[in-house]
């Protein structure tokens, strides 16, 4: 990054919208002890991911230890510091899902994909995510796309799934 | 909110539009709505029933719906089933009837005989 | 003048079978036959039975309408609201005979349970806060402020209560422990973490009866002396975050939470925290440290949480689950609480049946219930015709319940016995068609995944003992692994630092216990009983049923399928990798595994 976050602002209208946004929410809530992991919540959900600039600035607007806050966005598996896709895909394996074929779908979509847990599509349009239970059990196997919830999923139900994200 | 009565005054007016879901053991009253029924305007007699009832405080007797019973020609039909009592079909049970129902039969005790089109043997 | 309510399932299962355009159609269709004014719609939380979503039931009759879609949705409006007959299609029917059941009384996975913890599940709309004073609502509240804290204390302890997160502590002994801790601000906490994957009953609470947590929070606030709470949700919970800061906000307008509550000069307020996906964090030391905004990784107990918890400050910590109990047992007492459950574990239990069982969902039942009561006459028992394996309970913590002991009491300490745990709940019920080793694996890869690296036994030794059940897995396993699984076992359990190393062996050391004899079929004749590990199948074609398609030929990626057209084709074991395709393609039936 040639430029520091300030002067790109300047130039960035769209950017400067978005940091705009999570100033509003740093003001309200910032204050408050221990807010890093709200504070970080909003600005996935602002900009799809933490690119490393808005680390920085959280740190600063914080008065966090860039090291804390590097700490915590690597430690927990909601935070992603690269672009997701423009769709997610979250296989569940939870217990449920697993001895109800779970794994079955999963390898589906990998093989339909060409894509692991972790991974986006080249053309940005899936990324691949493995989750550690819903809480939908009762229709295991569950299949997540960004927010709409699938049960009683399988591998030929996933793929027509699939074609409904563009 | 600073203390329980106003507490008490949320739950019993809440009760009262909950109350449908309550379970309702003293009897209940059964609107036929089939074709003919509704024709005949059973529609607003359900509606009478309900409200009759909830001006009166009753809240221990059903009010359901059920498909023809077969009687067209005496439609609106209403069959009243009273705990331990014996089951009473009224018919020409038009708005004015209806609230009679209410306050002579499941108020005061009494069959509103003049309306009886059919009554279970004891 | 409302003559009809509609009850609609809004719990996550219902959802994610179509329940908000079923909602669409039904309010529509009131709209199209003029009766919107005459019938209410209600969205509830969970109603428990979710392999029956979406569910609807029609009051006051009471008819219990399941598997409603958005094409028979219509005729709940026109038949049963309109012309009062009910819609018998849409009614639950035995598996097996005709009868329908007309309300879900009548129906054998309603009937045996105790609803208490999820009494208001279902029933009421959790966005009014008035359907939750209706049915005495924040009532405990308001008597617990004109007890002392002593006496609050004291209630608890007499009820018996043990934590409903996992491990049992009598929540008496923990609240005293948090009031007489020396200290201020002091802080209460919910762990809405719920990281045992296959456990929902916190999800539905908080989904369906929010208000019942706020209330035994701020009543948990008075007792030990905080004005402040937190409330820790998962993130793969959204709706439950939305509807938990929904009743907030209605709270806090009632005054029920904020200044000087009830007129008592006690205040009181809850702020929710939400997770970022690590199971760790359900560890009540870890969460903490999240709470915080830090690394949610664990520290050494003790101190305790209630001596030192959040920012150092005594803390009290308790499960949705434990809370969701708490008003109940101050409106009705010690002894009411007692009246159902077990001597030493008093109360009921929710439990998450999940896995191979007929009826799937959340069932509350008295503790000391039977596995066969939950798995047979509550659960349906197996789909399929399959048998009956085994019950998991206490997810990566815990271990296996096996068939021999289906007629066991259930209860925290009964379980342990056999080797598991209670856990949160979770019962994921396994049948024949499930390998041991192969479970044992799946939960410790979990643990491996969710290691939070603080520790060297339960960062390493987790991985040592994967690699192991991979090993043996793929066939590669060696005389004397049992051995060496058990010893690295019992050292990760001694010497971790918390909970989640110090349990992390259990699911092998249990299924090691129950079902040694498959750990052997593995290691010493490279055979997978269950035929699930899929590097100890073996394939082969029946050549009387193959009749030459050439179909799993060219499905095959390694080249391992010979043989002519229209004549029987057969597997060079050598070649073949056994990703199974041939299998799935067969339209015969003539490619078999063992
Ligand atoms: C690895 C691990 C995970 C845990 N996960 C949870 C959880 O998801 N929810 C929960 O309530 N307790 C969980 N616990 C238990 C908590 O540490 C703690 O005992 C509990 O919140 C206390 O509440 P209770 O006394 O009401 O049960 C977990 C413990 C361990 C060791």
């Amino acid at each position: 990054m040639s430029m520091n976050l300030e002067e790109r602002l300047k130039e960035n209208p769209e950017l400067k919208k978005q940091v705009d946004e999570l100033n509003v929410f740093i003001d309200e809530h910032g204050t408050r002890e221990g807010s890093l992991i709200n504070v970080l919540h909003r600005a996935q959900e602002i900009f799809g991911y933490l690119p490393d600039e808005i680390l920085e600035y959280v740190a600063k607007k914080l008065n966090v230890p860039r090291s804390s806050v590097y700490g915590v966005v690597t430690f927990y598996h909601f935070f992603s510091r690269v672009p997701k896709g423009r769709h997610t895909i979250s296989v569940c394996l939870g217990t449920a899902c697993y001895v109800r074929g779970g794994n079955n779908v999963y390898d589906k979509i990998v093989k339909t994909l060409g894509i692991k847990a972790g991974e986006t599509t080249q053309d940005g349009r899936f990324s691949l995510d493995l989750v550690r239970c819903v809480g939908a059990c009762g229709l295991a196997p569950v299949v997540v796309i960004d927010k709409d919830t699938y049960g009683r999923s399988t591998p030929d139900k996933v793929v027509t799934l699939l074609n409904k994200y563009a | 909110m600073k203390s329980l009565d106003e507490l008490k005054r949320i739950k019993d007016q809440t009760l009262k539009e909950m109350d449908l879901r309550q379970a309702k053991e003293r009897g209940k009253i059964v609107v036929a709505m089939g074709t003919c029924g509704i024709a005949a305007g059973a529609k607003d007699t359900l509606m009478v029933i309900i409200d009759e009832l909830s001006k009166a405080d009753v809240h221990d007797v059903k009010v359901v719906q059920s498909g023809c019973m077969g009687l067209c020609d005496r439609e609106p039909t209403v069959e009243v089933s009273m705990k331990n009592q014996p089951v009473v079909v009224y018919g020409d049970v038009d708005e004015a009837n209806a609230r009679r129902i209410v306050r002579e039969h499941i108020q005061g005790g009494k069959v509103v005989t003049d309306l009886v089109i059919k009554r279970e043997n004891i | 003048m409302i003559r009809n309510q509609l009850l609609v399932c809004a719990g996550g299962a219902c959802i994610t079978s179509g329940e908000k355009s079923v909602k669409d159609v039904l309010v529509e269709e009131l709209k199209k036959n003029n009766i919107e004014d005459e019938v209410q719609l209600i969205e509830t939380g969970c109603m428990g039975a979710c392999d029956l979503g979406p569910i609807v039931v029609v009051y006051p009759e009471g008819t219990f309408y399941q598997k409603v879609n958005v094409k028979n949705a219509p005729l709940i409006v026109t038949e049963h609201l309109v012309k009062g007959r009910t819609v018998p299609d849409l009614l639950y029917s035995e598996p097996v005979g005709e009868k329908k059941a007309h309300t879900s009384a009548e129906i054998p996975f309603y009937a045996r349970q105790v609803k208490r913890v999820l009494r208001n599940c279902g029933a009421i709309d959790p966005l009014s806060i008035d359907e939750y004073i209706a049915r005495d609502g924040y009532f405990a509240l308001a008597k617990a402020l004109e007890m002392t804290q002593e006496e609050i204390i004291k209630l608890l302890i007499d009820s018996g209560l043990r934590g409903r997160g996992g491990a049992g502590f009598p929540t008496g002994l923990k609240w005293k422990a948090a009031r007489e801790a020396v200290g201020s601000p002091k802080y209460v906490v919910c762990n809405g973490d719920e990281g045992d994957p296959g456990a929902f009953m916190d999800r539905s609470v908080l989904e369906g009866d929010p208000h019942s947590i706020i209330e035994a929070m701020t009543i948990a606030g008075y007792a030990i002396g905080a004005q402040k709470g937190y409330m820790y949700v998962r993130a793969e919970y959204p709706l439950a975050i939305e509807r938990f800061d929904y009743a907030l906000s209605k709270a806090r307008e009632m005054g029920f939470l904020g200044d000087n509550i009830l007129n008592s000069g006690f205040d009181f307020d809850i702020e929710i925290r939400i997770g970022a996906g690590a199971f760790v964090c359900g560890e009540e030391t870890a969460l903490l440290r999240s709470i915080e905004g830090k690394r949610g990784t664990p520290t050494v107990k003790p101190p305790f949480p209630a001596q030192s918890g959040l920012w150092g400050q005594p803390t009290l910590i308790n499960n949705v689950e434990t809370y969701a109990n708490i008003s109940q047992i101050i409106i009705k007492g010690a002894e009411w609480f007692r009246s159902v459950g077990s001597l030493k574990s008093p109360g009921t239990k929710v439990f998450a049946l999940a896995g191979n069982v007929q009826n799937t969902g959340l069932v509350e039942v008295p503790m000391g219930t039977t596995l066969r009561e939950l798995v047979f006459e509550i659960g349906g028992g197996i789909p399929g015709g399959k048998k009956f394996k085994a019950a998991q309970t206490g997810g990566p913590s815990g271990g296996v319940i096996t068939a021999d002991y289906l007629d066991m009491p259930i209860d925290f300490d009964t379980v342990k016995e056999i080797g598991t745990i209670m856990g949160s709940g979770g019962l994921i019920v396994l049948d024949e068609t499930s390998c041991m080793v192969d479970v044992a694996k799946f939960y410790l890869g979990f643990t491996v995944d969710e290691s939070c690296g603080k520790c060297t036994p339960c960062r390493e030794g987790t991985r040592q003992m994967y690699q192991m059940l991979e090993r043996i897995c793929d066939g590669k396993g060696k005389d004397g692994d049992i051995q060496k699984l058990n010893r690295l076992a019992e050292t990760i359990k001694d010497t971790s630092l918390c909970g989640l190393g110090q349990s992390a062996p259990n699911p092998v050391l249990s299924t090691i216990r129950f079902y040694k004899d498959e750990y052997e079929a593995h290691i010493g004749e490279k055979r997978c009983p269950a035929h699930v590990c899929k590097h100890l199948l073996v394939y082969s074609i029946n050549a009387e049923k193959c009749v030459g398609c050439t179909a799993c030929a060219r499905q095959c990626p390694a080249q391992a399928i010979a043989g002519e057209v229209r004549k029987a084709h057969v597997i060079d074991q050598s070649k073949c990798i056994k990703c199974g395709s041939c299998y799935e393609t067969c339209r015969f039936g003539a490619i078999s595994k063992e």
